[in-house]
Order: structure tokens, then C-alpha cells, then sequence
């Protein structure tokens, strides 16, 4: 009870005009971030970061949340009427929507994937809204190495439910945190890993190394491909939208089924995009005509829509809660609020009470602004795509550079920039996953004291990490997600091999 | 060693070659991290010494990495990026590279007009007033938001001095 005054204290300072202002503009940024190639969530969020400093925090995480929600959004345009997907986790949008725009009915698909989006958010705000005070509550008995326990539950999830190549997932984590090694050491006050070099003193800001592996390389992956886009014309009336909403209801128990496995695999990391295809895939399997499938099923936009949002949104509540991100945008968001001064975590459910819920509300009035303002808009965005990419491409670029410039006023970040827009490129290429890196780049200084501060209290006893009830459970967890697909395999080929002996006598 | 991949239909540079060469540059990386921790101390000194976690980490990074080689030799070969691919990036990259370069001579705003107006005529078909156009309004309105509305000094070169900012 205590909580929903809370979040009615939160809408008061979410409905102020400035931030409902703030809101608007953010929306309206992230669809363009969405719908333009070489921008996605997190380096749409990490360009505009710097902007914010100056800002007072609430406004500038509703202004950049915003920028998120708009982003996921507009990742829906792209897949829907030009088949190519703005983000990872609208790869399965495109399944059903892109035949569904073909036939001519590029209104009603985006507007099933909007309302999808919508709904799925919507369960991730509520599920945040009632489980990340209780997380918070009960993270506030942990102690170090209950905090490296959850840091390991977050990067084992990782490797465990990654659909990359292992090695190579464990590579980009492992990098990150090299990357964020680099540097003045808190604990010690010594530099480490650089070298003799004074650039590399103050560190890798994580912000660019976002904008070069997300932004640079994603303008290279582009060009790669050609430089024309052939879109759908999308034809939005209100007619088509209410017609739309008047078929939904039919399909409750694929929403339902996609918001509950997008908030689990939100939480757990890594999800989003696991989630996207998962909720395709169970909506095809329960499907009574699942032949329909891939050739224009609202269903098939309907089902990966919703998961990936209620996953994107999710994303945020171990966030807030643990200070652990749950993707890349959401480490960029956390990023954010350790600049300003926010330390992300259960302590700030305490001390800055009308920050969390403002943020909260902000996410509910977001989500709902967000869908009229991309219902009202999809013909103007619809357009921005058929602006000329050597056009929008430097724009971009210059953006990005002066992106990189402004984190901390140097030079030198425009270098780096363009050094790990090569590294993306490679990295993409070749299926290195890069969520993890940035991930373990924000994460690394922490989970680092974590261990460290843990080992300290047992006097180097590795066994802290199964001292009680809850950092043996957080452990095991772990190392059972960890070894979840190697232990698969195991099981498959002990039940092949036991068939075999099985059939063996069987045919002599 | 047979040649028995299929035959590829367009030439390129061998993404088993690329894997292999990132495989590598990764276990510099840890060597690096190595060289440089245990040249720090990373054992235990009351306490782990601050070279005690990055050298773990650069040691789970060399495992990753040979895991990763010995699979990327193993794998079939295919093409990383094909020779026609890799014109269309580096017409992007080297104007990049330049853009970037010329930062620190003339400032942001001057090379990122250079900058425009180069790709827009290597890589798009415009008129000239086009380009001109977007040429002289993208500094202009990169100057007005950043230098004006944010106050966020951004790098300035010559010009700019000339004009008393």
C-alpha cells in the first residue's frame, strides 16, 4: 500500500509540464534512433547522455527512458515495412510483418506491433512496479559476496542462455572487463594496464566505446548491404487502428503467454532477443493453424512484440533494484545514473525515493505516450527512411563523433571511437556477441570490489562464496545456468547412448 | 590439404583467416593484461594485490580464446567480407578516418562540413545546392544546439577563432 502512494507521489513528478515535455522529445528522438540505421537504443541513449549532465537526474532519465521506449518502438517500423530489422529482438517481427505489409496490410501490422509493444511494456512496468521494492528490500542484507554472487548469476545467465558460440561469449565478457581494468584502481590508487600512456589514464568511457561498437559499426554493417532501402507505404487510418484493437482480445492468451516469458527472460539476462523468438515460437506451437505462420499472421507480429518489450522492460528492474542491468541499453541507463551521482541499487529505493518512482510513473505515461505518438506519426517516420543514406549517414557519423567529443572533452575519444567502431564491425561479423562487453565494462569496477571486498573479509577463502543459504543458492544458480548447455548435450548423449544399448539387443 | 569447400561464388577475404587473426589479437590482449599484472603483483598481499582480478580474467580470456581458434580452424570456410563489400566500407572509412584527422586542425564544425560534403558526392547523386545546403546548415545547427543551447564547448579550429569564438 505504501508503495502505490509512492507511485502516486512518482505521477506528480512525472506530470509536471517539463517532464511531460522532456517525454514527448524523448519519444520522438528514439523513434527517429529506431528507425535510423547505425542508431539503436544504446548508442542513441549514450550520444545523448552528455547532453543531460546539466540536467536534475529525474529529467534526464525520463527524457533518456523515453528515448528507449521510442527506440523499441520504431525497431518495429523498420522491421515491419522495409523487412530490415532496427534491433536484434525485432528479427522475429519481420517473420509475419513484412508479408503482412506486402499484402497490403501494413496498418494493421504496425498497429498490432505497437499495441503488442504497449502491452508488454506495460506488464514489465507493473511487474517492476510491485517486485523491484520487494528485490530491494530484501538486497539490502546483502553483503559483498552476496553482490559478486549476483554479479556471477548475471554473467553466467549470460554464457548459459547466449545463442553465440560459448568461447565467444565468454571472449567479450572477458574483454570488458580488461576494458574496465584500465586505469586508476579504486582500492589500491595505482594505475593499471596503461601502459605509461597518458590517455589511457582516466580509462575506457564506456559511452564511447557504446557509440563506436553499436553506432560506426552498424553504419559500416549498412553500407555493406548497399545503400537502398525499399520500403511499404503504410497507410494509417483510425478506422484500420480500432479495427485492429477490435480483433485483439482473440488473441489474449498469446499476449499473456509472450508478457509472462518476456518479463522472466528480462529479469534473467540476455533475454530480449531469446525472448522475441521464443514467444514466436510457443505462439506458432499453440497456434491452431500454424501453417499461417510466416506468411502474415498478426499472431506472428503480435507474439515476439510483446515478449521483447516486456523483456526490454523488465531489463530495468534488476537494474534499479540490484544496480545489474539486464541488456546493453540498460547498462548505458545505469551508466547514466552513476554519473549523476546515483548509485543504482536497493540503497536507492531508500534514500532516493522520489527519484525511483518518478521514474516508475514516468515509464507508465512513456509507454502510453509513446503508442499514440508512433500511431499518430508512422507516415512522417515512414518517411525518414527514404531520405537518401549518403544523406543520413554522415549526419550520423558527425553525430557519433561529437558524441564521443562531449563524454569528457577529449580528442583522444574520437579515436577510440573510431578504433572499436572497427572492433563492432569484426565483432558483429563474426557472431561475437556485444552486449556482454559493454555489460562487463560498466559492471567490471564493481563486481571487481565485490570479489575483492569479499575475499578481504575471509582472508582469501574462496569458500565466502558458500558461507550461507543465499550466496550458495545465488552460486549455484549460477554454475547451474553456466554449465545449463554443456549439461544438455551430456544429458542427449547419455540418453542416445543408452537408447543405442537399448536397440542394440533388439537387432542382432 | 583437398579442396573440398564449396566453391564460392564471390571472392573475398576468408573468414577463417579473420577469426584466426581475432583469435590472435585477443590472446595479446591477455598477454598484455598478464605481463602487466603480474608485473604489479597479483598474488595475495593481506589483502588480493590489484593485478589479483585482471590477471583471472586475462587467464579465462586465454582459454576463451584458444577455444575460439581451434573451432574457427576447424569450421568450414566461407567469405568474411567480399572484395566488392569491403570497396563499399572503406569508401565510408577512409572519409571517416579523414573526418576524424582533420578534427584536430581545423575543428569539429569545418570537418564535418568537409566531411558531408565528401561522402555526399562520392557516395550520393545530389545537386549541387543539395549538397551545399546540407554542407552549410548541419554546422550551423550542430553550433546552435551544442555551443548555444547546451553550452558544450565542442573542438574548434582557425575558422572559428577568426570569427571570436
Amino acid at each position: 500500500m505504501d508503495d502505490l502512494n509512492q507511485l502516486l507521489l512518482g505521477f506528480q513528478v512525472a506530470l509536471t509540464w517539463h517532464n511531460v515535455l522532456f517525454m514527448i522529445v524523448g519519444v520522438l528522438l528514439g523513434i527517429v534512433v529506431g528507425v535510423l540505421p547505425g542508431l539503436g537504443g544504446p548508442n542513441g541513449v549514450a550520444i545523448l547522455l552528455p547532453l543531460t549532465f546539466g540536467m536534475d537526474p529525474t529529467s534526464a532519465i525520463i527524457l533518456l527512458s523515453s528515448i528507449y521506449w521510442g527506440a523499441l518502438f520504431g525497431g518495429a517500423i523498420t522491421s515491419i515495412l522495409f523487412n530490415i530489422p532496427g534491433e536484434a529482438w525485432s528479427v522475429a517481427t519481420t517473420f509475419d510483418g513484412y508479408p503482412m505489409a506486402q499484402q497490403g496490410r501494413a496498418g494493421e501490422a504496425l498497429t498490432a506491433a505497437f499495441t503488442a509493444s504497449f502491452i508488454g511494456a506495460l506488464s514489465g512496468v507493473i511487474l517492476i512496479t510491485f517486485v523491484a521494492p520487494l528485490v530491494a528490500k530484501f538486497a539490502l542484507r546483502f553483503g559483498p559476496a552476496e553482490f559478486f554472487g549476483v554479479f556471477f548469476l548475471t554473467f553466467c545467465s549470460f554464457i548459459g542462455t547466449g545463442r553465440e558460440n560459448k568461447a565467444k561469449i565468454v571472449a567479450s565478457l572477458a574483454l570488458g572487463f580488461l576494458l574496465a581494468a584500465v586505469g586508476l584502481d579504486t582500492i589500491s590508487g595505482d594505475l593499471r594496464l596503461t601502459f605509461g600512456s597518458p590517455e589511457l589514464m582516466k580509462g575506457f568511457d564506456f559511452l564511447v566505446v557504446v557509440i563506436g561498437l553499436f553506432g560506426v559499426s552498424e553504419i559500416l554493417l549498412t553500407i555493406e548491404e548497399g545503400l537502398h532501402f525499399k520500403g511499404k507505404r503504410a497507410a494509417m487510418d483510425l478506422a484500420v487502428v480500432l479495427r485492429t484493437w477490435a480483433s485483439l482480445p482473440r488473441y489474449w492468451a498469446t499476449l499473456l503467454r509472450s508478457s509472462v516469458v518476456g518479463m522472466w527472460m528480462g529479469v534473467t539476462p540476455g533475454g530480449a532477443i531469446a525472448a522475441s523468438f521464443m514467444g514466436y515460437g510457443l505462439a506458432k506451437r499453440f497456434s491452431r493453424t500454424p501453417e499461417a505462420f510466416g506468411r502474415g499472421e498478426v499472431e506472428g507480429v503480435l507474439a515476439p512484440e510483446t515478449a521483447a518489450h516486456a523483456a526490454g522492460t523488465s531489463a530495468l528492474l534488476p537494474m534499479l533494484a540490484l544496480g545489474i542491468p539486464g541488456s546493453a541499453t540498460a547498462a548505458v541507463l545505469l551508466g547514466g545514473l552513476m554519473i549523476w551521482g546515483l548509485q543504482p541499487g536497493p540503497l536507492l529505493f531508500i534514500e532516493k525515493k522520489e527519484f525511483v518512482w518518478g521514474l516508475i510513473a514516468s515509464m507508465y505515461l512513456g509507454n502510453v505516450a509513446g503508442l499514440l505518438i508512433v500511431l499518430a506519426t508512422v507516415p512522417v517516420f515512414a518517411a525518414i527512411m527514404r531520405i537518401p543514406f549518403a544523406l543520413v549517414a554522415p549526419i550520423i557519423l558527425v553525430v557519433c563523433a561529437i558524441g564521443a567529443y562531449t563524454v569528457e572533452s577529449s580528442r583522444f575519444d574520437i579515436w577510440l571511437m573510431l578504433v572499436f567502431g572497427i572492433v563492432g564491425y569484426v565483432f558483429k561479423k563474426l557472431d561475437y556477441p556485444l552486449a556482454p562487453l559493454v555489460l562487463a565494462l560498466v559492471l567490471g569496477d564493481r563486481a571487481e570490489d565485490a570479489f575483492r571486498q569479499a575475499l578481504l573479509g575471509s582472508g582469501g577463502d574462496l569458500s565466502i562464496f558458500f558461507s550461507n543459504g543465499l550466496v550458495s543458492t545465488l552460486m549455484i544458480l549460477a554454475l547451474l545456468l553456466l554449465f545449463w548447455g554443456p549439461l544438455g548435450q551430456v544429458r542427449q548423449l547419455i540418453a542416445r547412448r543408452i537408447g543405442l544399448a537399448r536397440a542394440a539387443p533388439a537387432s542382432p | 590439404m583437398v579442396d573440398a569447400s564449396p566453391p564460392i561464388s564471390e571472392r573475398g577475404i576468408s573468414r577463417r583467416l579473420v577469426e584466426t587473426l581475432v583469435a590472435l589479437s585477443l590472446l595479446g590482449v591477455a598477454g598484455l593484461a598478464l605481463w602487466d599484472s603480474y608485473g604489479r603483483g597479483a598474488g595475495w598481499d593481506n589483502g588480493p594485490e590489484n593485478g589479483f582480478f585482471p590477471a583471472r580474467v586475462a587467464w579465462i580470456l586465454v582459454i576463451a580464446a584458444i577455444a575460439t581458434l581451434v573451432s574457427a580452424l576447424r569450421r568450414e570456410e566461407s567469405v568474411f567480407v567480399t572484395y566488392s563489400q569491403l570497396r563499399l566500407v572503406a569508401q565510408v572509412f577512409v572519409p571517416l578516418f579523414l573526418y576524424v584527422l582533420a578534427i584536430a586542425f581545423v575543428g569539429i564544425y569545418v570537418a564535418s562540413a568537409l566531411f558531408m560534403a565528401l561522402f555526399m558526392v562520392m557516395l550520393g547523386s545530389f545537386r549541387w545546392w543539395q549538397t551545399l545546403l546540407a554542407v552549410v546548415l548541419t554546422p550551423l545547427i550542430i553550433f546552435w544546439v551544442f555551443e548555444l543551447q547546451f553550452r558544450v564547448p565542442l573542438p574548434k579550429g582557425p575558422l572559428e577563432t577568426m570569427l571570436g569564438y
